[in-house]
């Protein structure tokens, strides 16, 4: 049986009772086990799949409205291990939570279980979200599906290979900088870093609170706006949420596009540059304008990132202190480690002016750039990362070198503007290319309606690997 | 020498908002069993997230407004970093450098802060099972709690003791908190140092360069005890020539000394900064102005009042105590003016017969009152009568009286009030005997 790319394929194939939902899950599982060596998942949560399969079922079977009520329904689902699933382990990637079975669920998984989604299992990332290759999870490193030599991007590596490898059909993330965007882009699938406090944080381990967002990685376009649709919005837990209905856009609109230059300018391969170039062509060939545009304070995104990020990093990791969670401090990986004494020295009385308030004020002078410049454009395009997927190992080394393949996903995460990654094509050595749509604050709407047009043209995102 | 102390304090108080300050758990915790009050934002679970508790807030801004103090228009908490076990976060949310309310004034005290934080967790140390444990208690975790700062404004003991009697009172009648101390409600830290009395030294205006923190301290008798030993302590020391060291101290009632629990150099380093996860907060000129408009009048427009009507000191300081208590005075004041019943009158019967204990509503007690009334007093025929007898029979004092001799009318009174066996009103018979004495 071939597994479904989209949710409208499953729902056909549903409808038409080609199969039921305990065949499904035996395909999705199928795939799990044949796929082993990628390293995806964390937890497999076969049982409890089954038996929401089964329950699934039964509502499919009885109700003539199942599917009008349930927008999600038996919708494969892999989260990443940083959503905190009641009863099921939930570990960040982290020995430090090895042994930690969370008393409550994360508002986002409530909200597509509710949906009608069927969790499959728990996916592999970087350590606590610490890493932008996916090597850095003390479970083992994730590798890339379309050649496994190669880094899947994190940190929501096995989120971004669960769906590229179709071992689930959607699987949320979280985008701190660039983490669900740099891996969808490396895995040829969509990412959606959405606008910071449209969807709750609510039950996710926090990585940098100010900067944490919580988007989801699918096939296609239309799949991430319907997952957005019900993820986004206040429970009334995460008070940085903005009260805002999702509004899906209808009918053509004719965009003005801008590039940041300082995106493209200098310090990108020659394959990334040429989907910038192809992808502008796109949009002009479709109506709409392109134009090139000036973020110079960009350039200090990721030397900001790096100090507020790890300032907030040493707060939040504070709590695992030995007493709660089962394993102690000890337990910490290098990578978490080096960012909790980072963040506590920036932190310091005496140097807290020079950098975590000086970082701060860079951030306004950043914010206020972006927002100068979508008085002039409405969305902006860019590459997510500096070079297509490199090879396991070759950045390990060199924790600065790594740091670099953030500098693109920076801007977005410090704004809080949202942005949607979208694969537009394949390098000389099949990897997958793509790029990043950034828009205005809770405008996702004009975002996916690019995107789905895009998709509508173009059969990139339907591409899976020979796995 | 002659020494005066400097002493500043630090007054925690936990407020009695149903809910906790950043969760729905409920916020009292006195006498509830061991981590029945949790959930997962204030037991800091992974994830957890904080929802900040309005009215709280409210009511800190209602607390720095009765202190006379400036709320700031633009205001954010912080986190405050260290590690305890009874700290799950490691962290605790409070407020840095934008506090609610800063500027106040109460009497001669400048108040330099109040704002907002969240209670720790509990250590309890006890044995279990013959071994020596710490267990911790997180119902008290995330209980809403204010703190008060004020400059070093203190010169006595008795002056502090006073301010926090009063601040207890004030914090009472806006209804905010228990403040009890010794179900810790209500708790106190004191900065203290010494320096020459100011007619000895010319440097009248300086602080002295150090000063020593007085901790947990948890009812006013204990506090005297406390500053009181710390003071003689410290004068101690100064006599000998002896530098004061900067440091934080505890007190030891059994043998009625401080002693040292932490120096300077081991002062921890917060690493203060924004929470990202609660946005700021503006308050605006509108919601100052709302929350002035529901605060009751608070004690010291009470006994300005009282004082008004003639009540005695004595008398206006037992009333002033409870906010109940005032509030069940001036109802019966007002029933009871169509009696004619005076103010001292219910004052009196309430301060020394505690009568309002007998009657839960002031109608209760104002209608006893206008029964004695009526039981008790002649009527005014009765009072005429007895009166005429009088009179006839006491011919030779009534001609003392007639010729100035004043004090005999005394004595007149006295006989019409044992022929009326004590039951007239002795305002209605003297006006009444002095214009029949003079209508013959």
């Amino acid at each position: 049986m071939k597994t479904p790319l989209t949710i409208n394929e499953l729902y056909t194939a549903l409808k038409n009772k080609e199969y039921s939902l305990v065949e499904l899950l035996d395909a999705y599982f199928a795939r799990i086990n044949a796929n082993h060596d990628l390293n995806a998942f964390i937890t497999i949560t076969d049982d409890y799949a089954y038996q929401k399969a089964r329950e699934m079922q039964e509502v499919i079977n009885n109700n003539p409205n199942a599917f009008g009520e349930f927008p999600l329904l038996g919708v494969p689902l892999a989260m990443k291990d940083l959503y905190l699933t009641k009863g099921i382990r939930t570990t960040a990637a982290s020995r430090v939570l090895e042994n930690y079975v969370p008393a409550y669920s994360s508002t986002v998984f409530e909200r597509l279980e509710a949906a009608g989604a069927i969790l499959v299992g728990k996916t592999n990332c970087d350590a606590w979200a610490h890493g932008s290759s996916g090597e850095n999870s003390d479970f083992g490193v994730t590798r890339n599906p379309w050649n496994k030599d190669y880094v899947p991007g994190g940190s929501s590596s096995g989120s971004a290979v669960a769906v590229a490898a179709n071992m689930a059909l959607i699987s949320p993330g979280s985008d701190t900088c660039g983490s669900i965007r740099l891996p969808s882009n490396y895995c040829g699938v969509t990412g959606l870093k959405p606008t910071y406090g449209a969807v709750s944080r609510y039950g996710v381990v926090a990585m940098a609170s100010s900067l944490d967002t919580m988007g989801h990685i699918t096939h296609s376009v239309e799949d991430s706006e319907k997952v957005f649709a019900i993820t986004s919005g206040p429970e009334g837990k995460d008070s940085t949420l903005i009260d805002r209905k999702y509004q899906k856009l209808t009918g053509e609109n004719k965009y003005k596009v801008g590039i940041p230059k300082e995106f493209v300018e200098q310090g990108i391969s020659d394959e990334v540059k040429s989907s910038i170039d192809s992808f502008a062509n796109w949009l002009t060939d479709n109506g709409h304008s392109v134009v090139e545009v000036s973020l110079p304070n960009t350039k200090y995104a990721i030397s900001v990132y790096y100090i507020i990020q790890p300032a907030e990093v040493s707060s939040n990791l504070g709590r695992y202190d030995g007493i709660r969670y089962g394993n102690d401090r000890s337990t910490f990986g290098m990578e978490a480690k080096r960012r909790i004494m980072l963040g506590t020295f920036v932190l310091s009385s005496g140097y807290y002016d020079a950098y975590y308030n000086k970082a701060m004020k860079v951030r306004t002078v950043l914010i206020e750039e972006v927002n100068k410049v979508f008085e002039d454009v409405d969305v902006l395009l860019a590459p997510v990362a500096p070079t297509p997927p490199f090879k396991l190992g070759e950045k390990a080394a060199d924790p600065l070198e790594m740091y670099l393949t953030d500098i693109f996903a920076a801007t977005a995460n410090l704004t809080g503007i949202p942005s949607l990654a979208i694969p537009t094509g394949f390098t000389k050595n099949n990897l997958p290319l793509g790029i990043q749509l950034m828009g205005r604050k809770f405008e996702e709407n004009i975002l996916f309606s690019l995107g789905k047009k895009f998709q509508k043209q173009t059969d990139y995102h339907t591409k899976t690997p020979q796995s | 020498m002659n020494f005066e102390p400097i002493i500043g304090l630090e007054v925690h108080i936990e407020l009695s908002t149903k809910s906790k300050m950043f969760c729905g758990c409920p916020a009292e915790h006195f006498g509830v069993s061991p981590n029945t009050q949790v959930c997962p934002v204030c037991l800091g679970l992974p994830g957890a997230l904080p929802a900040a508790n309005k009215l709280a807030i409210e009511n800190c801004i209602r607390f720095g407004l009765a202190l006379n103090c400036e709320v700031s228009e633009f205001s954010k908490f912080d986190r405050k970093h260290y590690f305890y076990p009874d700290l799950p976060k490691s962290f605790q949310i409070s407020q840095y450098d934008l506090p609610f309310c800063i500027n106040g004034k109460y009497e001669s005290i400048r108040i330099k802060r109040v704002h907002m934080e969240e209670d720790t967790g509990k250590l309890i140390h006890t044995n279990l099972n013959g071994k020596k444990v710490s267990l911790v208690d997180f119902n008290r975790s995330g209980v809403p709690l204010v703190e008060l700062v004020t400059e070093p404004d203190f010169r006595s003991v008795d002056a502090v003791v006073k301010f926090l009697k009063e601040i207890q009172l004030t914090v009472r009648y806006l209804g905010i908190s228990t403040a009890d101390m010794e179900k810790g409600s209500m708790r106190l830290e004191a900065n203290i140092s010494l320096r020459v009395k100011e007619q000895e030294s010319k440097r009248v205006n300086e602080l002295p360069d150090y000063k020593v923190e007085l901790k947990n301290i948890n009812s006013f008798r204990y506090l005297t005890k406390a500053l009181d030993a710390e003071i003689k302590r410290q004068a101690e020391l100064l006599e000998d020539g002896k530098k004061i060291k900067q440091e934080t101290r505890g007190y030891d009632e059994d043998r009625d000394r401080t002693f040292s629990q932490r120096s300077k150099e081991e002062a921890q380093d917060y690493r203060y900064f924004p929470e990202p996860d609660i946005p700021p907060i503006r308050i605006g000129e509108l919601k100052i102005k709302n929350l002035k408009f529901k605060f009751p009048e608070l004690p010291s427009q009470k006994r300005g009042k009282y004082q008004k009507l003639g009540l005695s000191a004595n008398y206006i300081e037992v009333l002033v105590q409870e906010r109940a208590r005032a509030d069940y005075f001036e109802t019966a004041l007002a029933l009871a003016k169509q009696y004619n019943i005076s103010e001292k009158e219910i004052a009196g019967v309430m301060v020394n017969q505690n009568l309002d204990g007998k009657f839960a509503e002031p109608a209760g007690l104002v209608k006893k009152l206008v029964e004695l009334q009526n039981v008790d007093y002649a009527s005014q025929a009765d009072v005429e009568e007895a009166i005429k007898k009088v009179v006839l029979d006491n011919g030779k004092a009534v001609k003392d009286y007639q010729a100035g001799k004043e004090q005999v009318l005394g004595f007149l009174i006295g006989m019409v009030q044992k022929e009326l066996k004590g039951k007239g009103k002795i305002e209605l018979i003297k006006e009444t005997l002095i214009s029949y004495i003079h209508g013959r």
